[in-house]
């Protein structure tokens, strides 16, 4: 009851960071049907932006964040603004193989400037354990559940409560309709990178906590996990992406918890095949028929 | 009366297809005119011209706005729509998994100003625009007695109140001219007959400029107070609906020869 209690909370907190970025991914496949595999790649600017604010500019705990946040708005905004948009009206496939070259060309591109050794995030907020009943749980833990539940309530407020919101639900329902009743949709989708963008930025600024270490490759694994979650969740879902997060957060400290470490990955895409087998559409996925 | 929208030799060609071809008409204030031709003359293409969703190859759109004369030949679709020219579609195109008052809010976007703190962290300035918003698009069902259904997701209404939908989403934008594309598509004659009177109440009380296509001469003869008359892409008649009744060679092109 305990180790299940204990893996629990583990996998809250790991799941959380991945909601954090299922998010990004769920959000921009709704509005303009790509995946970008470049999602991951600004996590990991998040964390190194952390990390550098951090260390010289000796910014505390939530400026860190913020400022992280703010960072990757900007660097997703910049990224659909030169490399999705002028693809815009072009095949899928080819946004699609873009972002990936987007996603190659920001690891490089760290690797070469700031070099590929992993680094040790400082530890600004000093762990502490809090013990109740043989269940400890750190005080980072606590942040990184906090955080991550108010962004995603946060976000969620956006979407469904405000004018920008508005625009991005006409806009992934009907583009053209949408810009036909006025709507800016460069702008719109603008708006939904940063918002996305300002998510993976927190969660990266959360996982140096917790996990202590970043390198410029940090955002791989995560990134097609968060994918997954997204995937899990019905893509396009904000609701669901969330769930999906936590769902793989659980799942994958359940595999190690159970002494299969070294699968917990397998784990991660065997539940991603058993999902779409049987939901193809994902948990909260509307079950979209093509009209003849 | 002075002239609102004025079209000056309009072109647009598909590859080798002249689809319009040197097509010059003018809009008044508060004036309902139809336009009308067979199937694939172009009407749409017209529409989509004046409304920005298609570059024209040559020629002119002019609106006279508050703020002067504008072109509009290449602008965006939402800035023209912002201007002040609201559209419905052949086949709807209403926001189908969002509710009936979100399909009306999203239409008034550009007509108020949320600032991104004052929402995210709801500040009581938020609270009232978004009120007053709310209020007005409430209002607006109101007169179209969609009331009742403010929460119901426009892809559950039936087809004849997706029609009156996404007309009353048009009237949100606060437009100053309404195009309607074939409004009457797919209704019996009741429906026609309803929507006739609505098309009528919307000009008297809204003062706006529509330009109507329409197949259904019964409400094009009865509503219209000028008509123009599109074939193959070129403007063949246009005129008064008595005038265009007894026009030869719309009788010829349109109704057909033994009429």
């Amino acid at each position: 009851m305990q180790t299940l209690l204990q893996q629990l909370i583990n996998g809250l907190s790991l799941g959380s960071i991945y909601a954090l970025l299922a998010l990004g991914y769920t959000m921009v496949y709704g509005i303009i049907k790509l995946i970008n595999f470049a999602h991951g790649d600004i996590y990991m600017l998040g964390a190194f932006w952390g990390y550098y604010v951090i260390n010289y500019w000796h910014f505390n705990f939530i400026f860190a964040l913020l400022s992280a946040m703010l960072v990757c708005a900007v660097s997703g905004v910049i990224i659909e603004y030169l490399a999705y948009r002028p693809l815009r009206h072009s095949p899928r496939i080819a946004a699609l193989i873009t972002a990936i070259g987007v996603s190659y060309f920001l690891e490089n591109g760290m690797s070469y400037l700031y070099g590929s050794s992993t680094r040790s995030f400082p530890q600004i907020i000093k762990q502490v354990n809090y013990h109740f009943g043989g269940v400890q749980i750190s005080n980072i833990q606590i942040l990184i559940l906090v955080t991550a539940c108010l962004l995603m309530i946060l976000l969620q407020l956006i979407i469904k409560r405000t004018k920008m919101g508005r625009a991005m639900r006409a806009v992934s329902v009907d583009p053209d309709a949408a810009e036909l009743v006025g709507i800016n949709i460069n702008r719109t989708i603008s708006f939904t990178f940063a918002l996305g963008s300002s998510m993976a930025g927190a969660a990266g600024v959360l996982i140096g906590l917790y996990y202590n270490s970043i390198d410029p490759l940090m955002g791989m694994t995560p990134g097609i996990k968060a994918f997954v979650a997204a995937v899990v969740g019905g893509i396009g879902s904000v609701p669901g992406a969330s769930l999906g997060g936590f769902l793989i957060g659980l799942l994958e400290t359940g595999v190690q918890a159970i002494g299969l470490s070294a699968y917990k990955d397998a784990a991660v895409y065997l539940v991603l095949i058993i999902i779409l087998l049987i939901l193809p559409a994902g948990i909260f996925g509307k079950n979209t028929k093509e009209k003849v | 009366m002075s002239t609102i929208l004025k079209v000056d030799d309009l072109v647009k060609n598909f590859g080798g297809l002249a689809a319009v071809s040197n097509v010059s008409m003018a809009l008044n204030d508060d004036e309902l005119v139809a336009l009308i031709g067979p199937n694939g003359a172009g009407k749409t293409t017209v529409f989509n011209l004046l409304t920005g969703v298609i570059v024209p190859s040559s020629g002119a759109i002019t609106f006279n706005g508050p703020n002067g004369t504008v072109p509009i030949n290449g602008m965006k679709p939402y800035k023209v729509a912002n201007l002040g020219l609201a559209r419905t579609f052949q086949n709807i195109r209403l926001f189908k998994n969002l509710s009936v008052i979100d399909n009306v809010l999203i239409a008034m976007t550009s007509h108020y100003k949320e600032g991104f703190i004052q929402s995210v962290f709801r500040l009581p300035k938020y609270y009232k625009t978004e009120a007053r918003i709310r209020e007005e698009a409430i209002d607006l069902l109101k007169i179209f007695d969609l009331q009742d259904d403010i929460n119901v997701l426009a892809k559950n209404l039936s087809y004849g109140i997706q029609r009156r939908l996404e007309i009353v989403r048009g009237l949100a934008m606060k437009p100053k001219i309404l195009f309607l594309d074939e409004p009457a598509a797919g209704m019996n004659p009741e429906e026609t007959a309803d929507l006739t009177r609505l098309i009528r109440k919307i000009q008297r009380e809204f003062h706006i400029t529509v330009l109507l296509i329409e197949h259904d001469m019964s409400l094009v003869m009865n509503l219209a107070e000028r008509i123009y008359v599109l074939d193959h892409g070129s403007l063949l008649a246009e005129g008064t609906p008595d005038e265009i009744q007894q026009n030869d060679a719309v009788i010829k092109a349109y109704l057909g020869e033994e009429a």
